[in-house]
């Protein structure tokens, strides 16, 4: 897509700088609370563009994403209390259970397709929430504290806000370049084609489900990520990261933001979250608005946000 | 046969009770256009589906290139040099022309796991799919989103796609189906050039093309082959005149 000076790029060249600045402006604002809000928010917006991967480009529809944030969650909270605090062993492990355990459920679930696909990785998210409320050591269903982030000798301190912060937009646009290059490259065209007509694909010489697993691979590791920074913010991990809503939110931040758009899932988890937390300041029945509104943007603003910008250039 | 490309031998598929393929045996020569012909739900795509893998046969076995295919999916055998069209056009539709030829190219050009580069900028990809789409007559149209195409053109594109593959065989399920007499034409052609140099089983309702363009034909009946010659031959052939041909006789002028 080349660069115009469109309402599309408007939009996203002012959510990056906003982005990136909003330390800035919460250290002269005073305003702590807003640089909470958007740390959770880059979060949430990288697990959304891992899951865009799978579900905007590559077309699998998985209900079962939030596993991910789980796994990588546990892996640093589970890590840090058994003793080891080394950001360079939990990260890596992190990400390693979550490409594990995509790799199983995605060969698994990948033999299904549409509604069976939806289910089965459902399925298996929620089989991985019920697991972690069995671990008894780990607090079970309580969760589990994280007395101490992740330890990286000095390169890094997690535990300033501001540095925790830019480690986590720093993950996210490394999350969107490296998007960005998968879906350009040969291995991005096949999972698109794949999306696009399998039968297709595979008469002219490709086995579809080699690629969709590789693909579902490396957006469960992604995620994986997401997981293991979003357990750091709260300083806590328990079974709800992974809970089967949780991976309904992700679905809707990407089809709200606009499904197989770059950026759309950043403005998708922004919108989202926003709107929940202001939402829920008014009143606590803030689900009743949030509701209806996110079925008329998905009823009307085909392609979502992103598409909706998109238009916005040449009306 | 000596030098048979696609030996087919006692293929038989069933879908419940109907016997859609019936003890099916069918040779293909190198350098043949062999036409299937025969009345609606005679098995032909059912056979070709077999053939490139799409559908699994009951009983009987398919060799290509001297090799056993029976059991390789689809996209196996079109590594061996199986391409194919389909009859209802089946393209990515929201990729553009060039894009779903150069796809076709980059299948036969090693793995696709590579995650970097930009595949759209692979000039050798980039040419080959030009080529092909120049081949077919669609150059002009290279940058065209498929769904934005003519039916004509979808048409032509599919054999683009299945040019691409560098295909020792290309197996055309009703390539002319739907088009208008002066893209027929063009598509019979366009055929006429492309059969000088693979070998072609072409599945066909458009009799005229058919015996303009086949060195054999095959008639298939209710699954069964119940002919297999020259045009000339075929055109005499009393049980084929009864079955098939007289059919649609009595069709056109009824």
């Amino acid at each position: 897509m080349t660069a115009q000076l469109n309402a599309r790029s408007i939009v996203v060249a002012l959510v990056v700088a906003g982005l990136a600045l909003l330390p800035l402006y919460s250290s002269i604002s005073g305003n702590v609370f807003v640089l909470t809000l958007f740390t959770r928010i880059v979060i949430f917006a990288l697990a959304a563009v891992s899951l865009n991967l799978i579900m905007g480009y590559g077309g699998m529809m998985s209900f079962g994403h939030a596993a991910y944030l789980g796994i990588g969650g546990y892996a640093v909270g589970i890590l840090a209390f058994e003793g080891i605090g080394s950001g360079f062993i939990q990260w890596p492990v992190a990400l390693a259970a979550s490409a594990l355990f995509a790799l199983v459920i995605g060969a698994l679930s990948l033999r299904t397709r549409g509604v069976y696909f939806i289910m089965i990785t459902l399925a298996f998210a929620q089989m991985a929430y019920y697991v972690a409320s069995g671990l008894a050591r780990y607090g079970g269903d309580d969760g589990l504290t994280i007395y101490k982030r992740s330890d990286f000798a000095g390169l890094v301190n997690l535990s300033s806000r501001v540095q925790f912060y830019y480690v986590c937009l720093g993950c996210l646009f490394a999350g969107i370049y490296l998007v960005w290059r998968i879906v350009n490259s040969r291995f991005g065209l096949v999972v698109q084609g794949v999306r696009s007509n399998e039968q297709r694909m595979q008469a002219i010489g490709f086995h579809a489900n080699r690629y969709r697993l590789v693909c579902f691979v490396i957006a469960g590791t992604m995620c994986g990520l997401a997981g293991a920074l979003l357990a750091t913010n709260t300083d806590f991990v328990s079974p709800s990261i992974m809970y089967w809503t949780r991976s309904g939110d992700l679905m809707v931040m990407v089809i709200l933001g606009g499904m197989g758009s770059l950026f759309g899932p950043v403005i998708g988890t922004i919108v989202f979250l926003v709107l929940e937390e202001s939402l829920s300041q008014i009143t606590e029945f803030w689900a009743l608005i949030m509701g209806p509104l996110l079925l008329l943007i998905v009823l009307f603003g085909h392609g979502g946000i992103d598409g909706w910008l998109g238009r916005l250039r040449r009306g | 046969m000596a030098d048979a490309l696609l030996s087919v031998k006692n293929l038989c598929r069933r879908f419940g009770g109907i016997v859609a393929t019936d003890d099916l045996s069918l040779d293909v020569v190198r350098g043949e256009l062999h036409a299937i012909i025969g009345p609606n739900g005679a098995g032909k795509t059912t056979l070709i589906s077999q053939l490139t893998g799409q559908l699994l046969p009951n009983t009987g076995t398919i060799h290509f290139a001297d090799q056993d295919v029976t059991r390789l999916p689809a996209y196996r055998r079109s590594a061996l040099g199986l391409a194919r069209s389909f009859q209802i056009t089946s393209l990515l539709k929201d990729f553009s022309a060039i894009d779903n030829v150069a796809l076709a190219a980059q299948a036969h050009d090693g793995h696709s796991f590579r995650f970097w580069g930009k595949a759209r900028a692979e000039p050798h990809l980039r040419k080959a799919a030009m080529a092909a789409l120049e081949r077919v007559g669609l150059g002009q149209r290279a940058d065209t989103v498929v769904s934005e195409l003519s039916h004509g053109e979808q048409r032509e594109l599919e054999l683009a796609v299945a040019l691409a593959a560098k295909p020792q065989m290309l197996v055309l399920d009703e390539p002319m189906a739907g088009l208008g007499v002066t893209e027929s034409a063009r598509m019979v052609k366009l055929l006429q050039e492309l059969q000088r140099e693979v070998t072609i089983v072409l599945v066909e309702h458009d009799m005229d093309a058919v015996f303009a363009l086949a060195d054999r034909i095959t008639v298939l009946v209710y699954g069964r082959v119940i002919a297999c010659d020259v045009p000339a031959a075929i055109r005499q052939n009393a049980e084929v005149r009864r079955a098939y041909l007289g059919d649609q006789q009595v069709a056109t002028h009824g």
